[in-house]
């Protein structure tokens, strides 16, 4: 089980957290100027990387902010957290 | 059976004072105070107690720990009864109750052993031969002989009832999780305490000592037991340091997580005090971790190694010097190593004769002269090559041997009739294995060991490593210890211990030695067994090998090798080196198969812990819960949600009730309890944005004190939720949601504010439990809730069909919804949730009929109205549905591009279509396929499935909606819906709006 350290809480068990998948999958501003093929793309195509890998979770059973983790796929290593849209404030813990 | 008589006069760490009454296989015995169910049985001899797997061989007590691979018993019985328990672990206990496994019908008459005896027709691979190859051609013959053979390989019975004991659960941390409490375990504690760590030590045995239990050690001059006794009290007496002992770590997890399984109440059996648990798991992170887990000793494989009396050395040594039972009088001991050089002056000074078979041509002189001083008979360049014997040894034979473990001079008999082998030892490194170690092969103890994990925070030390001296283990420990509280950040410096141990001069080398003998197929001196516990021989890994199953992976699932309940902690080794010598590989290039937790297995009872019966999930009751139960509700579970089915009155069947409650609604007035329904409060500027981006249909026209209703879809345009959400104010509205979509749906909102809009200014606040809600629904709504105590003007002009209102009802402020899910007027009155039975309690004084979820589903199928999760499961669109209508063609929003796909937009899809069997009085079955043909030839031509289907008072008959292909083009035809069992009920297709199709009751 990962020790996550969510960016507002600080170290708290992966078992607190859902994860979100990929992250930065942007939602395109003009879905209609999109191909069939471009916009199957944007909801189905995940990249399935083996190795650092950005995810998107969620601290479901906390603060319930969600926040970007880049985790290693194969070793499950982690570490750099990120905020969306803002600063986190300085997390304890 | 005759008494104790192999129980020695004096020593090993019983309490004769105590002596407990037992019984195994229906026998009375009698044990000491500090015994194991194992040691107990041997003071009265190696008798059998099992019977093996596959050929129900003999077998008896072979090792003295975890790694038993034969003594599995079933202890107590009923509903407390435990199957496959290794004797070896069970602490002995006034009462016991124990009785073999795997043997029928008696482990001294077992009808199974045929198979043994016919063994030639049974090799590796033969079920998969037999039964699943080509040869006898389909899996006919399997399903025929699949259950005798289940029964014939089964390993022990399932308890009886529920379990009737309690299990805790337990979460820590700390600095320093120290797995083992032998020399290195212990040292590394120590050294952790010593700098202020906060420190767990986990042994799985009763106390503490590992090896040094045995009590043939010496540390600084002394017993190796008095120097335990002082770490224990050291550690004891240090402020942050917590011993569990009788708990195994069974699991090592990401981030250094761990699960440890403590035996708490089990050991004192059923009459354990009532305040404990019988076992505890607990949930350990640790910032470092040091494994001091040990090695187990692995044998060498000869001529019926398997007889009971045949035993790992260092077995014979612990049970004679822990325990004081030695189970014979003449005792022969093979090795390869130096270790069994130990076990046979313990022996020797307890006054047993013993012969020692070295494979090597030179032990070190100082060993050689020790033991032959002691009189005990040391033959060199010799190996056992078989012992004689079936229930018992009756002698062994013993001869040189060549590298590759053939025999190279005739065998010689030996008198004997116990048996101690030593192969060598494998580092235990199970645990290491699970945080990622590389098993690496060592030359020169010849043992696999984990690599580096330190960049992990985890470290080994003692035995584990592959070291063999005491003074070793210490040191190792030591380090350990020291840098594993240094990574967590305790800095404290401390002085290292100096200790003088009784390791004597330097050793030599191991010769390793892993089958005499009996790989050749033309072999008839007897099986030599590599994994006991699933007999498999060294033969079955030759013949893998020739049948070119050579990877490790295939070799495990041909032959067995290494499966069961001990996972081949004794075996493995063994046959992946054998496999090794039959292809020319080393052991390191054939690899090892992956260690996966538990260590040991875990009962499920301590896995689920209180999670179980009443506590297993929680039980959400809304405010009028009580009164429901207490007027005939029947309830139905909806996510966490009781919810009342259907209220049966006295003498009245389910469905007269249902039929009452439908009946009731349509002519008069019901009430239903709607707390459970979602509500998220939704507060500020931007609302309405977010509101046209998740919902399909427009938001910008919506009025304060209006409602409306809204379609949420996942941008595969698939529906995912609906409900009604209202405008309060300008900047303030509140959404409701399915019942069992609540969270989601916040979920949903959070994810895109969050992550995608974070410049929406949108409070998304879940407010469901907040209130209590009743629908009031039925022609005579307006006059029943008219009546109640309030400042509510309910006439149609002033609050019509789609408004909101605020206002007080009873006193209480409450929140009016006048929205429809039954086709009749309908008012969803909204109060603070304590105030909700108040209201229940006065619209039942007024003459509603409380109606349930199944009425409210029969209502609002015969108005068509979908149910998410019922009509739609995760591939349908609004078009698919007939809610074309509420898909704005205007604005973007969540899932639109998706309805030009191809595949979305083409015209025959699935639709939502109404069903009437022909018969009247049928129902048809929800779930049932839809076909054109029901006699036609399979494959049969499946076009859809009846989502909804009930009986209707107010139609008369069965009705039932379904999503049909090309159905909404179909309607008038005949088709036909499969039963589950056999044949067919022929429905027509029509509208799915059965009732008041110009909706003019709703306004009534």
């Amino acid at each position: 089980m990962l020790l996550i350290r969510c960016p507002y809480c600080g170290l708290r068990d992966e078992s607190e957290f859902s994860c979100g998948g990929e992250a930065d999958i942007a939602r395109p501003l003009e879905p209609e100027k999109l191909s069939d093929a471009e916009w199957a793309d944007y909801v189905f195509m995940r990249t399935n990387t083996k190795g650092r890998f950005k995810e998107q979770w969620v601290h479901t059973h906390g603060c319930g902010r969600w926040f970007t983790l880049v985790r290693h796929t194969v070793s499950h290593e982690h570490g750099e957290t990120g905020v969306f849209g803002g600063v986190a404030p300085e997390a304890d813990g | 059976m005759s008494g104790p008589q192999f129980r020695l006069s004096a020593g090993g760490r019983i309490d004769r004072a105590a002596a407990l009454g037992f019984s195994f296989n229906g026998e009375s015995f009698t044990g000491y105070a500090g015994d194991t169910l194992a040691s107990a049985l041997l003071a009265y001899g190696a008798f059998p107690l099992a019977r093996s797997f596959k050929y129900h061989r003999p077998r008896g007590i072979y090792a003295a720990g975890a790694e038993e691979p034969n003594a599995l018993v079933q202890l107590e019985s009923g509903a407390r009864s435990q199957p496959n328990l290794r004797a070896t672990q069970i602490e002995l206990y006034s009462g016991l109750n124990a009785s073999s496994v795997n043997a029928w019908p008696s482990v001294d008459f077992d009808l199974m052993r045929v198979n043994d005896w016919l063994s030639p027709l049974f090799p590796s691979g033969f079920y998969y031969k037999t039964f699943m190859g080509a040869g006898i051609g389909t899996g006919r013959w399997w399903k025929l002989f699949e259950p005798f053979i289940r029964r014939a390989a089964g390993f022990g019975r399932a308890p009886a009832g529920p379990d009737p004991d309690r299990y805790e659960r337990m979460n820590a941390h700390c600095d320093v999780l120290v797995v083992g409490g032998g020399p290195a375990g212990l040292s590394a504690a120590l050294a952790a305490a010593n700098r202020g760590s906060r420190v767990i030590l986990a042994d799985e045995q009763a106390e503490p000592g590992g090896d040094l239990l045995a009590g043939d050690r010496g540390i600084d001059g002394a017993p190796a037991m008095d120097w335990t006794a002082t770490a224990m009290e050291t550690l004891g007496a240090a402020p942050d340091v917590t011993v569990l002992t009788r708990t195994t770590v069974a699991g090592l997890y990401d981030d250094n997580f761990a699960t440890a399984l403590e035996s708490v109440g089990e050991r004192f059996g059923p009459d354990a005090p009532a305040h404990l648990p019988r076992l505890r798991l607990w949930r350990i992170r640790a910032r470092q971790i040091v494994l001091a887990t040990g090695a187990h000793e692995r044998p060498y494989a000869f001529a019926n190694n398997d007889t009971p009396g045949v035993m790992l050395g260092n077995a014979v040594r612990h049970y004679a010097g822990r325990y004081a039972v030695v189970p014979g009088r003449q005792v022969l001991l093979g090795t390869n190593n130096d270790s069994a050089y130990r076990t046979a002056l313990l022996l020797a000074q307890a006054g047993i004769a013993v012969t020692l078979a070295d494979a090597r041509e030179s032990p070190p002189a100082a060993l050689a002269e020790a033991v032959r001083s002691a009189g005990i008979v040391l033959e060199t360049g010799c190996a056992i090559t078989a012992v004689a014997g079936d229930r018992r040894i009756r002698g062994a034979k013993i001869a040189p041997v060549r590298a590759d473990g053939e025999i190279a001079g005739s065998p010689r008999p030996v008198d004997a009739d116990l048996v101690g082998v030593s192969g060598g030892w494998n580092p235990a490194l199970h645990l290491a294995s699970h945080r990622g170690a590389r098993p690496v092969w060592n030359e020169a103890p010849a043992c696999f060991v984990p690599d580096d994990l330190s960049a992990l925070g985890v470290r080994v030390a003692g035995a584990v490593t592959g070291a063999g001296a005491l003074a070793e283990c210490l040191e190792q420990g030591y380090a350990a210890g020291r840098d594993a509280a240094r990574a967590a950040g305790r800095t404290k410096r401390i002085r290292k211990p100096v200790l003088k141990t009784d390791d004597g001069a330097a050793g030599a080398p191991i010769r390793p030695l892993w089958a005499v003998a009996g790989r050749r197929p033309g072999d008839r001196r007897g099986k030599a067994f590599v994994d006991l516990q699933n007999d498999v021989t060294a033969k079955d890994v030759a013949l893998a090998a020739r049948e070119n199953y050579r990877s490790v992976e295939h070799l495990k699932r041909y032959t067995t090798l290494g499966m069961g309940t001990d996972q081949g902690k004794t075996a493995n080794v063994t046959g992946l080196a054998l496999m090794g010598m039959e292809t020319g590989r080393s052991p390191d290039a054939v690899g090892t198969t992956t260690f996966r937790p538990p260590y040991t297995p875990i009962p499920f009872g301590a896995l689920a812990g209180r999670d179980r019966g009443a506590l297993f999930d929680p039980v959400r009751e809304t405010p009028m819960f009580d009164w429901h139960a207490a007027n005939g509700a029947v309830f139905e579970d909806v996510g966490q949600w009781k919810r009342p089915y259907a209220y049966r009155r006295a003498g009245e069947s389910l469905e007269q009730a249902i039929d009452r409650e439908v009946s009731a609604v349509r002519n008069a007035v019901g009430i239903m309890d709607a707390s459970t329904l979602g509500k998220i409060d939704l507060k500020g500027p931007d609302v309405v944005t977010l509101l046209n981006r998740v919902y399909t249909n427009d938001w910008e026209t919506l009025k304060v004190g209006r409602a409306r209703y809204g379609l949420m879809c996942h941008e595969d345009g698939m529906i995912f939720d609906d409900g009604v959400t209202a405008r309060l104010a300008d900047d303030h509205y509140v959404m409701t949601t399915t019942t069992g979509n609540a969270a989601t749906v916040l979920n949903w909102l959070e994810l895109w504010l969050q992550t995608e809009w974070p410049d929406l200014r949108v409070f998304a606040t879940s407010v469901t439990e907040a209130w209590a809600t009743a629908t009031v629904a039925g022609p005579e709504a307006r006059k029943l809730v008219s009546d109640l105590d309030g400042d509510i003007d309910w006439s149609d002009e002033a609050f019509p069909h789609m408004a909101i209102r605020n206002g007080a009802i009873l006193g209480a402020p409450a929140r009016i919804f006048r929205v429809s899910f039954s086709g009749e007027a309908s008012y969803e009155i909204n109060v603070p949730a304590h105030y909700g039975l108040a209201l229940w309690q006065a619209l039942i004084g007024g003459g509603a009929t409380p109606y349930g979820t199944e009425a409210m589903h029969v209502l609002r199928a015969e108005k068509g109205f979908i149910i998410v999760g019922q009509e739609t499961d995760g591939t349908v669109t609004p078009q698919d549905v007939g809610m074309g209508w509420a898909v704005s063609k205007r604005k973007d929003f969540i899932g639109k591009r998706s309805y030009s796909r191809p595949d979305t937009a083409r015209p025959d899809r699935k639709h939502l279509v109404g069903l009437l069997p022909l018969d009247s009085g049928t129902v048809l079955p929800e779930g049932g396929q839809i076909v054109n043909d029901p006699s036609q030839e399979p494959p049969v031509t499946m076009l859809g499935h009846v989502t909804s289907s009930y009986r209707s008072p107010s139609l008369n008959g069965g009705f039932a909606l379904a999503l049909l292909k090309n159905g909404r083009n179909r309607t008038g035809d005949t088709v036909h819906v499969l039963k589950l069992d056999e044949g067919a009920d022929a429905a027509r297709v029509v509208d799915p709006v059965f009732y008041d199709r110009d909706g003019g009751r709703l306004r009534g």
